[in-house]
């Protein structure tokens, strides 16, 4: 089986996103944060540098609270999507 | 109706579903509330369903249930960065050997159907944002914009347990002890898993994997056989991955592309790529159990046994729900849901295996904190059989003298006794 990307995985998932981002970051403890394990720790990579800034996209998210737990720094905000949004699981 | 609810359940997983199961089977007044689309939607499953508890709940389940295979063959394999070394255990036709593969956004779709039938509610696509106070004590949920009134509320809502949290019971989840799972469902013919797995029928296969899969870091991997496709996937402790900068999904391609691991997919479709994570930590990360009106269940109490054998988790939150319903049940006929009467669920709790069993395996995270268990031990054997099964024109060595060479620079005899009795101690 030929390797896939993120991109192309997350494609597989049904999804209804949102309008209303259900994880917010504080930006400015971002800015100051050496470590990021958020770039790594996302198995949906929602989290990105671009140009040095950390950027944000939740459409894609798996739901599974990795970022909640491995940011040390109290920068991500989190909920769960509004109920019946989000990522729908057809196997699980 | 009455306008107040005798309980709200929070979460239609297995935990949710059988506390309502119950609860309604006994007339009591259910709504469970069910953020994800349908039941099950929002849930992933990486390990295998036990018969014995979901029968006490329905009996002959698996007749009915949407359960994949019946798995008849547990198999640890051991992996080096080329080679594997497996130990298959067939459990032939014993009818000791009832656990199922499921895949969960059937199986607890299904589930929280059977509440309904019982005459419970379930709420699907409603997520429980709040906790209603009253007096000090837990009064309902807020959910959608609307106060619900419950006698209790039993937060059945997961390892991201926001509800339990609020009510200051929550799980001190940490990188430590927490992993996350990273999963794919990869199609396949019925047949073609069936030949590959060398299986019968309705029988499947469990498979554990310990080395290159976590690339030597704390964790596993996994493949069991559904119906018409395979579960895979990598279990890493949150920490590890956080440590080393690694990606779950990298780890997940590179065990895929395993030479073993390789020939047992090859051929299949990935259609589904998932996450969730796995609360790790034994014992010591239960939190509270109960308060005025509120019980946790299910992973949201972190109750999941880790050994390092295989993570075992659906058992604990059914056997635990069952657990709650019976208290509820109780508060009910006593009319009082303080957390004097509610305190009957601990007790419970500690009478049945789920807190025996945590005990018991309390020391298992801390031995499961060591690398060799990851790296060096896994290479070490695959060396050890390569070794013992390659014929190369040379005198052959004892296997014995072939271990010591191969340990020299990697592990010593005297810590290689050492985690020995640690293991004997935690496994």
């Amino acid at each position: 089986m030929s390797p896939m990307t993120i991109a192309e995985r997350l494609a597989l998932n049904k999804y209804d996103v949102d309008a209303e981002p259900h994880i917010h970051l504080k930006l400015e403890v971002c800015q100051k944060c050496d470590r990021s394990p958020c770039l790594y720790i996302c198995p949906a990579e929602c989290f990105k540098l671009r140009e040095g800034k950390l950027s944000f996209a939740y459409e894609g998210c798996l739901e599974c609270g990795s970022c909640r737990i491995a940011c040390d720094k109290g920068a991500i905000e989190w909920s769960y999507p509004r109920g019946g949004f989000g990522v729908s699981f057809e196997y699980g | 109706m009455d306008d107040v609810f005798d309980a709200i359940v929070v979460g239609a997983g297995p935990a949710g579903c059988a506390a309502a199961y119950r609860l309604a089977k006994e007339g009591l007044q259910v709504l469970v509330v069910e953020r994800g689309k349908f039941a099950g939607s929002k849930n992933v499953t990486g390990g295998v369903l036990y018969g014995p508890v979901m029968n006490e709940l329905i009996p002959s389940f698996s007749a009915e249930a949407p359960v994949e295979r019946r798995i008849m063959h547990h198999v640890i394999t051991l992996l080096s960065e080329k080679s594997s070394l497996s130990i298959d255990y067939n459990a032939g036709d014993s009818e000791k050997h009832n656990g199922f593969s499921v895949l969960r956004s059937r199986f607890d779709r299904w589930f929280a159907r059977k509440v309904e039938e019982a005459g419970g509610i379930v709420a699907t696509g409603l997520r429980a944002d709040d906790l209603l106070w009253q007096d000090g004590r837990v009064a309902g949920i807020v959910a959608g914009g609307d106060n619900i009134a419950g006698r209790v509320v039993i937060a059945a809502d997961g390892v991201n347990s926001l509800l339990a949290e609020k009510a200051g019971l929550g799980v001190k989840l940490s990188p430590d002890n927490v992993n996350q799972g990273v999963k794919e469902i990869i199609k396949l013919p019925p047949e073609t898993i069936e030949e590959r797995f060398n299986l019968s029928g309705e029988s499947g296969t469990a498979i554990h994997f310990l080395g290159f899969c976590t690339q030597g870091v704390h964790g596993g991997g996994f493949l069991y056989t559904n119906r018409e496709s395979l579960s895979l996937g990598v279990v890493v402790q949150l920490k590890t991955l956080v440590e080393h900068n690694l990606k779950g999904v990298d780890l997940l391609e590179g065990f895929k592309s395993h030479p073993t691991v390789r020939e047992l997919v090859k051929g299949g479709t990935t259609v589904e790529y998932s996450a969730h994570l796995v609360p790790a930590g034994g014992l010591s990360m239960v939190p509270r159990l109960y308060t005025d009106g509120l019980l946790v269940v299910g992973d949201a109490a972190a109750l999941v046994l880790a050994t390092g054998r295989a993570l075992e988790g659906i058992n604990f939150a059914l056997e635990s729900g069952m657990a709650a319903a019976e208290t509820v049940k109780r508060a009910k006929g006593k009319n009082d849901f303080t957390k004097q009467t509610l305190s009957v669920y601990e007790q419970l709790l500690a009478q049945s295996f789920v807190l025996q069993d945590l005990k018991t395996f309390q020391k298992s995270a801390q031995f499961l904190e060591n690398a060799r268990l990851y790296g060096v031990y896994p290479e070490l054997a695959c060396r050890l059989a390569e070794r013992i099964f390659e014929v190369d024109g040379k005198p052959k060595k004892k296997a014995w003298q072939i271990m010591r060479e191969e340990m020299k620079g990697k592990v010593s005899i005297w810590q290689m006794i050492r985690d020995a009795i640690s293991a004997k101690g935690a496994t």
